[in-house]
């Protein structure tokens, strides 16, 4: 399982998913100009944003603790490791084995709390409107996610997502009526969890509606940086899990150097058209008010159960 | 015959029972009790963890003791079993004790000495209740612990609420030990032997097994804090002295997991079904009702008591599953049930101890309880607050911690079990896991307001910039603590190595063949499930380390204190943040029916406006009330005999003596 050439290989993919992962928004942000009629920034505007906040200093509020200087190097820490564990263009990976879909929603989950008591750190009213905001989407949008992964891992007889991969790209081609509502529930959990429009807009500083943003308030510099690059990652790690369930097709087998070479430009077109659907879902719909969201994630857990329930009657 | 774990487990509680009695010396000498008996009482501790850790890999091993009434002796028998629930209560009990050596403060209620007495003695009935044989000896030590735990609970017995719930306590307990006298009844099936040997070996009728298994329910449910026999634990734990809280939480608790597991799984051979779908659903409720209610609470301890409800729910959820499965003969799923749900035993006593602990002292530096009065104690006392962290983030249930591996291990029983022959049991599987997961989800709500609260912002009130960290003793007790938090996080093989022994005698079936060497947890075959925490650990940690490195590589590390930013808001106070109140409103709003909400809003033109919002349990009102109700009116019929005069009674005398006299004749 720990061969030399599986560690080389593990390690190229966690350098090149930490290094793309910005690109992807950039698509995203990119998409979304077009849609709305803009030119637009181009792709590299991301990493253009990152090198300005890293080269900048660090302005710390007087009572900031440890925790929050700390936290964004774990937040970034905790989703290069969850970047490495989904599979994107190959299931032969030494860390498969060290974590599974429930292993990976606590890694998420670690990665949100420690978010959330960042922003509780210093102890203005955004921060703390912030990081109760953020845990009231998670903690219906964290079940909803762990129930869309068991139902796939009800279908495969496993939870380890390599044996998900593969059993899910080797079925004959037929639509299981359970994977249907799983992935309408998986499209609104990573909508609300990467902090998208109809539950939070990722461009606003609107005090009264944002999320992510009033946690993050207080960040600068180098921190910031890093947990910009945590929510490039993030966004990354929610279209590999969603491509991994639904759409498998593609992901080179064990042993099959040839199929990874192949894999590697198919994740490209595929995360390119996720990206252009997740932007036109973020043009088409306006946000909602936050008490609406709780219903709106309510929904999603209730159909990712649904999901499992017809996988259990169905048997598909 | 050889002395061996049995003897060593007596011989403990031996010593504990002589340390109780030695603060009746000087009862009002705190330096008597607090430097030399509490770390006397740790040392054996830590004895009896060692004894235990040798039990569970021993053969059962049984005694007579010389003790008890004549002809009706007490029986001791430890295995595998009362073994692991012996090293729970010894390894908790050190770092309990380690940090009450600190904690005793003179002025504070009872006296220290006879503290120390309650305490030993509270330690030492738990010890025997584990390794009692005999109907007569479990219900003696029983009652012991209860009677020591309800002294404890009205140390500070001048405050009018700590008599209340210290009485509320007792009630409850009385019932419950009234259901489990009956339970053994039940199980002695009329053979008038009331040793566990003979309840072995009789098998009771189908009907009297499953009155025992509802008798057992309800006793030591009441214990254990399981809806709706749960009420107690949110009055009787804010009450008591920190290192009792932690106790009674950490391990009392789990004598009543204990009680239920011998009952069902030991005494009763078979178990049948459904009686695990009862203690599934009631763990069920527990466990979502205890973390919504927590996530509303303003006192930190009543929040960490209504998290240990929760968490006493998912091990009753877990003991449901074991039930179903056994009942079903599939031994292999029940072993893996079982095996999650004694290392959610484990846990729980670790964590809560931790947080319990915390709270204690939090509660010395600030003497303050209400969450909304508290905050930035992270800059004050930084060593309470990093441990309480490891704790939080172990009860939430996140990697690389312990919380996470029992959950995990709970979810693959849950996945495993689409199994069953019963469709219905088959559908009603996933929904059962979905309330896991969300129950979850929210206890990493509830630790984010307890932890963010307590110790992150900005202090809430002017007295919190006086607070002082904890003393050494106490640094003793929660470092430990805490060690075992991570250390039971990161080797979960080995700790299911230990667990072995115990399925195999329960269930027939073992884990730890089916674990991947030391280093991969994987409960069936690798290619199913298998999560490693050691890697994870190393490579989060690896990455972390690596990030930090690059950043100050590639750029540089300055850095500038100023003002917080804050929208550039510039008119900031401490109450401008969330209080506990407020951080929960968000779940009161999605749970509003599970509350009696009482609100007073003030009107626009008040001129000292106040708000306040009382949310309780509707159970009260539903259950306890009618139920309080219904004996005061039987006991007022029962007055209408009393007359006060003597003829009266004995005209009553006359006429009992009448209707005895016809029966006979």
């Amino acid at each position: 399982m720990t061969s030399v050439p599986g560690l080389v290989a593990q390690f190229a993919v966690l350098a090149l998913a930490v290094l793309l992962a910005p690109m992807l928004t950039g698509w995203v942000n990119q998409c979304r100009a077009w849609l709305q009629n803009r030119s637009g920034p181009g792709l590299l505007q991301p990493y253009r944003v990152l090198d300005k906040l890293f080269s900048k200093e660090v302005v710390l509020a007087h009572n900031a603790s440890p925790l929050f200087r700390g936290a964004p190097y774990l937040i970034f820490g905790c989703l290069a490791l969850a970047a490495a564990i989904v599979p994107k263009i190959g299931t032969d990976l030494p860390l498969n084995a060290a974590a599974d879909a429930i292993a990976l929603v606590g890694l998420l989950a670690l990665a949100r709390l420690f978010i959330a008591l960042a922003g509780m750190d210093v102890g203005t009213a955004f921060g703390t409107l912030g990081a109760r905001r953020e845990m009231l989407v998670g903690f219906l949008a964290e079940p909803a996610l762990l129930m869309v992964l068991f139902t796939a891992s009800l279908i495969s007889g496993s939870t380890s997502l390599a044996t998900i991969v593969e059993v899910l790209a080797h079925k004959e081609f037929v639509i299981y009526p359970s994977l249907a509502f799983a992935g309408v529930a998986f499209t609104m959990v990573s909508l609300a969890e990467n902090a998208r429009i109809p539950v939070d807009n990722p461009a606003t500083h609107l005090e009264l509606t944002m999320i992510h943003e009033a946690m993050v308030l207080e960040y600068s510099g180098r921190h910031l940086a890093l947990i910009e690059w945590a929510a490039s990652l993030k966004l990354f790690v929610y279209s590999c899990i969603g491509l991994a369930l639904f759409f498998p097709f593609g992901v080179a087998q064990r042993g099959d150097w040839l199929g990874l070479l192949l894999a590697l430009p198919v994740l490209g077109l595929k995360l390119a058209v996720g990206g252009f659907l997740l932007a036109l879902i973020e043009t088409l719909s306006a946000k909602m008010r936050i008490f609406r969201a709780p219903e709106f994630l309510a929904t999603a857990f209730l159909l990712a159960v649904l999901a499992m329930l017809l996988h259990v009657l169905l048997g598909g | 015959m050889e002395p061996g774990p049995l003897h060593a487990t007596l011989a403990a509680a031996a010593a504990w029972l002589v340390i109780g009695a030695a603060g009746l010396i000087r009862p009002r000498n705190l330096a008597l009790s607090s430097r030399f008996l509490f770390p006397a009482g740790a040392v054996v501790g830590l004895a009896l963890a060692a004894a235990a850790l040798e039990g569970v890999f021993s053969a059962p091993h049984s005694l007579v003791l010389p003790l008890g009434l004549p002809d009706l002796p007490f029986h001791a028998r430890t295995d595998a079993l009362s073994s692991f629930f012996l090293l729970l209560l010894g390894a908790v009990a050190v770092g309990v004790s380690l940090f009450a050596c600190g904690y005793l403060r003179p002025g504070e209620g009872t006296p220290p000495g006879l503290q120390c007495l309650y305490y030993h003695v509270f330690l030492a009935s738990m010890a025997l209740v584990l390794v009692a044989d005999d109907a007569y000896f479990f219900m003696v030590a029983w009652e012991t612990m209860a009677l020591a735990s309800f002294f404890l609970v009205t140390s500070d017995h001048q405050h009018a609420e700590i008599r209340r719930a210290g009485y509320l306590y007792l009630l409850i307990a009385h019932v419950g030990a009234i259901a489990i006298l009956l339970c053994f009844g039940a199980l002695q099936a009329g053979t008038g032997d009331y040793t566990f040997d003979n309840m072995r070996a009789v098998q009771p009728s189908a009907g009297y097994a499953t009155a025992a298994f509802l008798l057992a329910l309800v006793g030591f449910g009441a214990k254990a804090g399981i809806v709706p026999l749960h009420v107690w634990l949110p009055e009787a734990h804010p009450a008591a002295p920190s290192p009792v809280s932690a106790l009674m939480s950490a391990v009392m608790l789990k004598t009543a997991v204990y009680g239920m597991l011998r009952v069902t799984l030991d005494l009763i051979d078979q178990p049948l079904w459904w009686w695990g779908v009862i203690a599934l659903a009631l763990g069920l409720v527990s466990a979502l009702g205890g973390i919504v209610f927590a996530a509303v609470q303003t006192d930190m301890k009543r929040l960490l008591a209504y998290s240990s409800i929760e968490n006493i729910g998912l091990i009753f959820a877990g003991f449901g599953l074991t039930l179903i499965f056994r009942g079903f003969g599939m031994g292999a799923l029940a072993a893996l049930a079982l095996t999650a749900t004694l290392y959610h035993c484990l846990n729980h006593a670790f964590f809560k101890s931790l947080l319990f602990l915390c709270t204690g002292s939090v509660l010395h530096a600030t003497r303050e309880r209400s969450l909304g009065k508290l905050g930035g104690l992270i800059h004050r006392m930084p060593w309470v607050a990093w441990c309480a962290l490891i704790g939080s983030v172990a009860i939430a249930g996140l990697p690389p911690l312990n919380g996470f591996v029992s959950e995990w291990l709970l979810l693959q029983a849950f996945l495993l079990s689409p199994g069953l022959p019963q469709s219905y049991l088959n559908m009603l599987v996933p929904v059962a896991a979905a309330v896991v997961a969300l129950t979850a989800a929210l206890s990493g709500y509830v630790m984010v307001k307890f932890y963010g609260v307590v110790f992150l912002g900005q202090p809430r009130e002017p007295k919190l910039a006086e607070a002082r960290d904890a003393g050494a003793w106490e640094r003793t007790g929660l470092a430990w603590l805490a060690a075992m938090c991570i250390v039971l996080g990161l080797v979960p093989a080995t700790v299911i190595g230990l667990l072995d022994p115990i399925t195999r005698a329960l269930t027939g079936h073992g884990m730890a063949s089916l674990a991947q060497g030391w280093l991969f947890l994987a409960p069936l075959q690798p290619e199913r499930a298998s999560y490693s925490p050691l890697l994870f650990f190393a490579v989060t940690a690896l990455l972390v380390a690596l990030t930090w490195l690059a950043v100050r590589a590639f750029y540089h590390g300055r850095m500038r204190r100023a003002a917080p930013w804050d929208c550039g808001f510039p008119f900031q106070d401490a109450r401008m943040q969330d209080t506990a109140e407020g951080f929960g409103q968000p779940v009161r709003h999605v749970f509003e029916p599970f509350f009696r909400i009482e609100q007073h809003v003030p009107s626009p033109l008040d001129a000292r406006p106040s708000y306040r919002e009382v949310h309780e349990d509707r159970l009260w009102y539903w259950l306890y009330l009618p139920v309080a109700r219904a004996a005061e009116y039987a006991t007022s019929l029962v007055t209408l005999l009393q007359r006060g005069r003597i003829s009266v009674y004995l005209t009553y005398s006359f006429a009992t003596l009448l209707v005895l006299l016809l029966f006979v004749g």
